[in-house]
C-alpha cells in the first residue's frame, strides 16, 4: 500500500482549569506499517519544526502492558481494533484520506491534564483502599505450602491481566469504574491467599470507587468491549457478591 | 580513589548470614526518625519502598509515570529465576550461583551472586504470598519452564506476563504503605540532579512533570532505582520513557559509573521495519523452548519459509550447540544470528532476521499447547508484522535489550558516594558481562525486598544527619543547575528535533558500540558522539513551555544526557580488549570464533570516575577474585 495522507482532530486543552477544543492536522507519508502512536509522533515532529507544541499523550511500553497509552480514537476507547490497547493498533486498519478524531478519556474522576493527557490516580487510591494482601517482606511461608488449583490460578490470572488503563471508564455510559475494581477483587477473591481479607477488601474497594466519583454499573457491558485484556464482566458479578456478603456477613 | 567492595571474610555460603549479624540495627522505635527517598518504582523501588515503609522508616518514592504500576518492569516477559529445585531435576543455590557466574562470562563478584541466588527463593514465597496467580499444575504446585544459559527448569512464570505480575505484586504492597501514610508517593516527576550535603547523598532536584516546577526533596538516604541506559541505542526493547538521566546525575555528582560497555542484545526481536520506528518488540527468550532457530543454507534464498524443504535448513544453534541447541545464553544466540545474517543468509523484507519456528512443537503438542503457553506473544507478533506464527515461522532478529553496567556498588549496594544506594537494573552488581535470562527481576527484588532492609539500616545507624531546608545552598545551587540546563535546550531554536539527534546516536551506537566491537570502530564513536553532542546544543529545536506538562522537553534532557553517556560507553569498550559475555572485541576470539576472555588482564570492574564536561574520565579498577569457581572458557557446545 502506498503512504497515506490522514486528517486528525485532536483535543487540544492547556490544562487541567483552560477549555479546550478540537484542532485539524494533516499528516503525510504514513507508511501503514507504523503503530498509530509512531504516527503520533510524526505529527509531534512536524509541530517541534514548526515552533508549535506538541500534543501530549501519555504511553510508555508501546506493547500494550503498561496501561499508560489512553485515546479514545473514532468514538471508541484504543480504537476499533478488539482486544487491543492504543499503541499496539497498527496503521495498516486506516485508509487513505481517513479523517480521525481523537480525544482523551472522558470522566469526571479522571480530569484532563492537558490535551489527551488524564490523570488516573483515582486508580491507585482503590487499590490502596484494599488491592493487596496484609504481607511483609520477609514473613511467607514456603511457597510450595500453598496449593492452587490449576483452573482458579488461570481465572485469577485472567483477572490479574488489567493493565489499569481506564479504557473501560472512559466506554461506560456512567463513567463506572467496575471492571477495574472487579478485576482486582476478584482476582484475590478467586486464589486462597486473599481469603483472611476477602470482606474488608470488597468493602473498601467499592467505597473508595464511589468517593472518587465513578459511576454504578447498569450492566451495560461496554468496558468488556472496549477491554484491551478482555477482561470479562464476569468479574463485575463475582465483585458484586462479594460486596454483598461483606456487607450482609460482618468480620 | 580505593574502591572497597565490603565483601564479608568467611566461606562463601556464611557471608551473608554472617554479613547480616554484624551490621547495626536500628531499633524499631527509632525507625520513623529516619527518611529515606527512593527513586523508581519498578520492580527494585517498589519492593525497596514497600519494604522499607513496612520496617517503619518514611519514604518518599517518585516515579515519571502517572503510577508506580506502570514502571518499565511491567512489561517483563518471560519468567524469574529461583533455586527452589520443584522440577527436582538437579538444581540448587550453589547451581544456580554457578550458572549466574559463568553466563556473566566471569566478571560480576562471587560474593553478590552468591547471596542472589540464596535470597531467590524468598523472593517466590513473597510473591506467592502476595497473591500473585504463578502458572500452576494440575496437581496445584508452581510450574517451572526453562531459560536460556541453564540445563535445569528453575524459571517460574505468569503466562507472557510475569513482570507484570511481579510489579503489580510489589506496587500492591507499596499501595498498602501508602494507605498507611508510611510511603509519600510523588507520580509525574524526575529526578535531574542529586543533592550532596558534605559528600552525603542527601536529597534530589525534580521536576513535577505537570506543572513544571523544580522541587527539591531531602532525606537521610537516597536510593537510585531508575533501571537500566539501553535507550542510548535509541532503538530497544525498553519502554519510552527508560532513561539514563538519574543515574548519569549521580555519576556527575561523583557516583562511579561500572562496565558502562556491558549491554545485553536479546536474540529474540522482532525485526526492525523503518525509519519511524520508535522501538522494538521484544519476543520473550522462553519461546527458544519450543521454537528452533533456523536460515536457509542458500545465500540470497527468498523462497517463502514453508517452501524451503528440511534439507535446504541451517538450524545452526543445535548444529553449532549440540548440548544446549536453541538454549544458549542471549550473548551467543544474538552473535551467531548476526554471523549468518553477514553471511548473506539473513531472510525476512529487509534480509536481516532469522526464523523462530514452531511447527515442530505445535506437531508434537498441538496447537491448543503452543497457544496455552505463548498466547499473547503470538497475538502480539501478530499484530505488528500481520502475519500468523501459528502458521509461518516468526521472523526475529537480535535488539538492545539491558544493560549490566550501571553505578558501582559495593556489596551492601551502596555507591563509593556515602548515602546513595543504588538497586536493580540501574547498579552493576549481580550480572557481569552477561545476563541470563529470568535474572533481572530476580535481582531487583533480591535488591529491594531482602539487601537494602538490612544494608541501609546499617548506614543509617552509623551517620548522624542535621535537618536540611530547601534554603540550603547546595538545594539553591541545584535548582539553578537544571533550570539552567533547560533554559539552555529551549533558547536554541535550532533546525532538529531531539529525536533526530537520537535516532543519530542510535546508529552510531549500534554501528560501532554494537554487536561487535574494534578499536578503529570504538575509536571512530569516541570522535564522533562529541561531534554530534556539540552539534546537539548548538542546532536542537525544542517545544517551548517550561511551565507545563512537555514531554519534547522532558526527552530532550534525556537525550542530552545519552549523548554523554554513549561516549562514556565507547570509552569502556575500548579500554577492555578481550571479549565477554555481551562484549564482543573482534581482536580477541578463538578459532571458532567465539568470545575469547584474557583473565590475566581483564578480571576487573571497571569503574568511570567523572572529572569534568571537556576532561576524560579516570578509570578506576575493582580486581575480581574468584575463590569458589574456576574460570574456564565459556562452552556451551
Ligand atoms: C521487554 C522486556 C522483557 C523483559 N523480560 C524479562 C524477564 O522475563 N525476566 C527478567 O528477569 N527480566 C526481564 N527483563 C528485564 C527486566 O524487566 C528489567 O531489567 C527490570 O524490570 C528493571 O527493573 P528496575 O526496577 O531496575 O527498573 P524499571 O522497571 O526500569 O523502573 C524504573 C523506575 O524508575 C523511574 N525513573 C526512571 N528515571 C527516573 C527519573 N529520572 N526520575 C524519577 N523516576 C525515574 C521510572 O519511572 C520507573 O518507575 C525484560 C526487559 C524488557 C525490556
Ligand atoms: S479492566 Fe480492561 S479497560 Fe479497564 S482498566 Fe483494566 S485493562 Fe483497562
Ligand atoms: S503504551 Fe503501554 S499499554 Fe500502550
Amino acid at each position: 500500500m502506498a503512504d497515506m495522507t490522514l486528517t486528525l482532530k485532536i483535543w487540544r486543552q492547556k490544562d487541567r482549569k483552560s477549555p479546550g477544543k478540537f484542532v485539524s492536522y494533516t499528516v503525510e507519508n504514513v507508511s501503514e506499517h507504523m503503530s498509530f502512536l509512531e504516527m503520533m509522533d510524526v505529527l509531534n515532529e512536524q509541530l517541534i519544526k514548526k515552533g508549535e507544541d506538541v500534543v501530549e499523550f501519555d504511553n510508555d511500553c508501546r506493547e500494550g502492558i503498561c496501561g499508560m497509552c489512553s485515546l479514545v480514537i473514532n468514538g471508541r476507547p484504543h480504537g476499533q481494533e478488539h482486544g487491543t490497547a492504543t499503541c499496539q493498533l497498527h496503521m495498516r486498519k486506516f485508509n487513505d484520506g481517513d479523517i480521525i478524531v481523537i480525544e482523551p478519556w472522558r470522566a469526571a474522576a479522571f480530569p484532563v491534564l492537558k490535551d489527551l493527557t488524564v490523570d488516573r490516580t483515582a486508580f491507585d487510591r482503590i487499590i490502596e483502599a484494599g488491592g493487596y494482601t496484609s504481607i511483609n517482606a520477609g514473613g511467607a511461608a514456603d511457597s510450595s505450602a500453598i496449593l492452587v488449583p490449576k483452573s482458579d490460578a488461570e481465572e485469577a490470572m485472567d483477572a490479574a491481566s488489567c493493565i489499569g488503563c481506564g479504557a473501560c471508564v472512559a466506554a461506560c455510559p456512567n463513567a463506572s469504574a467496575s471492571l477495574f475494581t472487579a478485576a482486582k477483587i476478584s482476582q484475590f477473591a478467586l486464589l486462597p491467599q486473599g481469603q483472611t481479607e476477602r470482606k474488608r477488601r470488597a468493602a473498601n474497594m467499592v467505597a473508595q470507587m464511589d468517593a472518587e466519583g465513578f459511576g454504578d454499573c447498569s450492566n451495560h457491558a461496554e468496558c468488556e468491549a472496549v477491554c484491551p485484556k478482555e477482561i470479562s464482566i464476569t468479574h463485575i458479578a463475582r465483585m458484586k457478591r462479594e460486596y454483598f456478603k461483606a456487607m450482609v456477613f460482618d468480620e | 580513589m580505593k574502591l572497597d567492595s565490603k565483601i564479608p571474610e568467611g566461606p562463601l555460603a556464611e557471608k551473608w548470614d554472617k554479613h547480616k549479624f554484624d551490621l547495626k540495627l536500628v531499633n524499631p522505635a527509632n525507625k520513623r526518625k529516619y527518611s529515606v527517598i527512593v527513586v523508581g518504582t519498578g520492580l527494585a523501588g517498589a519492593s525497596a519502598a514497600s519494604s522499607l515503609a513496612e520496617l517503619g522508616y518514611n519514604v518518599k518514592n517518585i516515579c515519571i509515570q502517572d503510577s508506580p504500576r506502570r514502571a518499565h518492569s511491567i512489561a517483563a516477559q518471560g519468567g524469574i529465576n529461583a533455586a527452589k529445585n520443584y522440577p527436582n531435576d538437579g538444581d540448587s543455590i550453589w547451581r544456580l550461583f554457578y550458572d549466574t557466574i559463568k553466563g556473566g562470562d566471569y566478571r560480576s563478584r562471587e560474593a553478590n551472586v552468591y547471596r542472589l541466588a540464596q535470597v531467590s527463593n524468598n523472593i517466590i514465597d513473597q510473591g506467592v504470598a502476595q497473591g500473585i496467580p504463578f502458572a500452576r499444575e494440575y496437581g496445584g504446585l508452581l510450574d517451572n519452564r526453562s531459560f536460556g544459559g541453564a540445563q535445569v527448569s528453575r524459571t517460574f512464570y505468569a503466562r507472557g506476563q510475569t513482570g507484570q505480575q511481579l510489579l503489580l505484586g510489589a506496587y500492591s504492597s507499596l499501595m498498602r504503605q501508602v494507605a498507611k501514610k508510611q510511603v509519600e508517593l510523588i507520580t509525574r516527576s524526575e529526578m535531574l540532579d542529586l543533592i550532596l550535603v558534605d559528600g552525603k547523598a542527601r536529597g534530589i532536584t525534580t521536576r513535577n512533570l505537570i506543572t513544571g516546577e523544580i522541587e527539591t526533596h531531602m532525606a537521610d538516604a537516597v536510593a537510585i532505582c531508575t533501571g537500566g541506559y539501553g535507550n542510548a541505542y535509541f532503538l530497544s526493547t525498553n519502554a519510552k520513557n527508560s532513561n539514563a538521566t538519574a543515574a548519569w546525575r549521580c555519576y556527575k555528582r561523583g557516583a562511579l559509573f561500572a562496565n558502562p560497555c556491558f549491554t545485553q542484545i536479546h536474540p529474540t526481536c522482532i525485526p526492525f521495519s523503518g525509519e519511524y520506528q520508535s522501538k522494538l518488540t521484544l519476543m520473550s527468550e522462553s519461546l527458544r523452548n519450543d521454537g528452533r532457530v533456523w536460515v536457509p543454507k542458500k545465500q540470497g534464498d527468498n523462497r517463502a519459509p514453508n517452501d524451503i524443504p528440511e534439507d535446504e535448513r541451517d538450524y545452526y544453534l543445535e548444529e553449532r550447540y549440540p548440548s544446549f541447541g536453541n538454549l544458549v545464553p542471549r550473548d551467543v544466540a544474538s552473535r551467531n544470528a548476526k554471523d549468518v545474517v553477514d553471511d548473506g543468509r539473513g531472510v525476512g523484507p529487509s534480509n536481516v532476521a532469522v526464523y523462530l519456528d514452531f511447527a515442530d512443537s505445535i506437531n508434537r503438542l498441538g496447537e491448543n499447547v503452543i497457544r496455552e503457553k505463548y498466547g499473547n506473544l503470538f497475538d502480539m507478533y501478530e499484530r505488528i508484522i500481520d502475519e500468523n506464527p501459528y502458521k509461518t515461522p516468526m521472523m526475529i532478529y537480535p535488539a538492545v535489550h539491558y544493560t549490566m553496567g550501571g553505578l558501582w556498588v559495593d556489596y551492601n549496594l551502596m555507591s563509593n558516594v556515602p548515602g546513595l544506594f543504588v538497586l536493580g537494573e540501574a547498579n552493576f552488581s549481580d550480572h557481569g558481562a552477561n545476563r541470563l535470562g529470568a535474572s533481572a527481576l530476580m535481582q531487583g527484588l533480591a535488591d529491594g525486598y531482602f539487601v537494602i532492609p538490612y544494608t541501609i539500616g546499617d548506614y543509617l545507624a552509623s551517620n548522624s544527619f542535621d535537618k536540611i531546608e530547601s534554603s540550603h545552598e547546595a538545594c539553591q545551587e541545584s535548582i539553578a543547575l537544571v533550570n539552567d540546563k533547560m533554559d539552555k535546550l529551549l533558547a536554541i531554536k535550532g533546525e532538529k528535533t531531539s529525536t533526530e539527534f537520537h535516532r543519530e546516536l542510535g546508529k552510531l551506537m549500534w554501528e560501532y558500540v554494537g554487536m561487535a566491537r574494534d578499536e578503529a570502530g570504538l575509536k571512530k564513536a569516541i570522535k564522533e558522539i562529541p561531534k554530534l553532542r556539540e552539534e546537539f546544543w548548538q542546532n536542537v529545536t525544542v517545544s517551548s513551555d517550561k511551565d507545563l506538562m512537555n514531554k519534547d522537553l522532558e526527552f530532550a534532557g534525556r537525550i542530552a544526557d545519552f549523548l554523554e553517556i554513549g561516549e562514556l560507553m565507547a570509552r569502556d569498550a575500548l579500554d577492555r580488549n578481550e571479549s565477554c559475555g555481551g562484549h564482543f572485541r573482534l581482536e580477541s576470539q578463538t578459532d571458532e570464533g567465539e568470545a575469547k576472555r584474557k583473565d590475566d588482564e581483564y578480571a576487573y570492574v571497571s569503574a568511570w570516575e567523572y572529572k569534568g564536561d571537556d576532561k576524560k574520565p579516570a578509570l578506576h579498577k575493582e580486581e575480581l577474585t574468584f575463590e569458589n569457581v574456576e574460570l574456564t572458557q565459556r562452552s556451551y557446545k
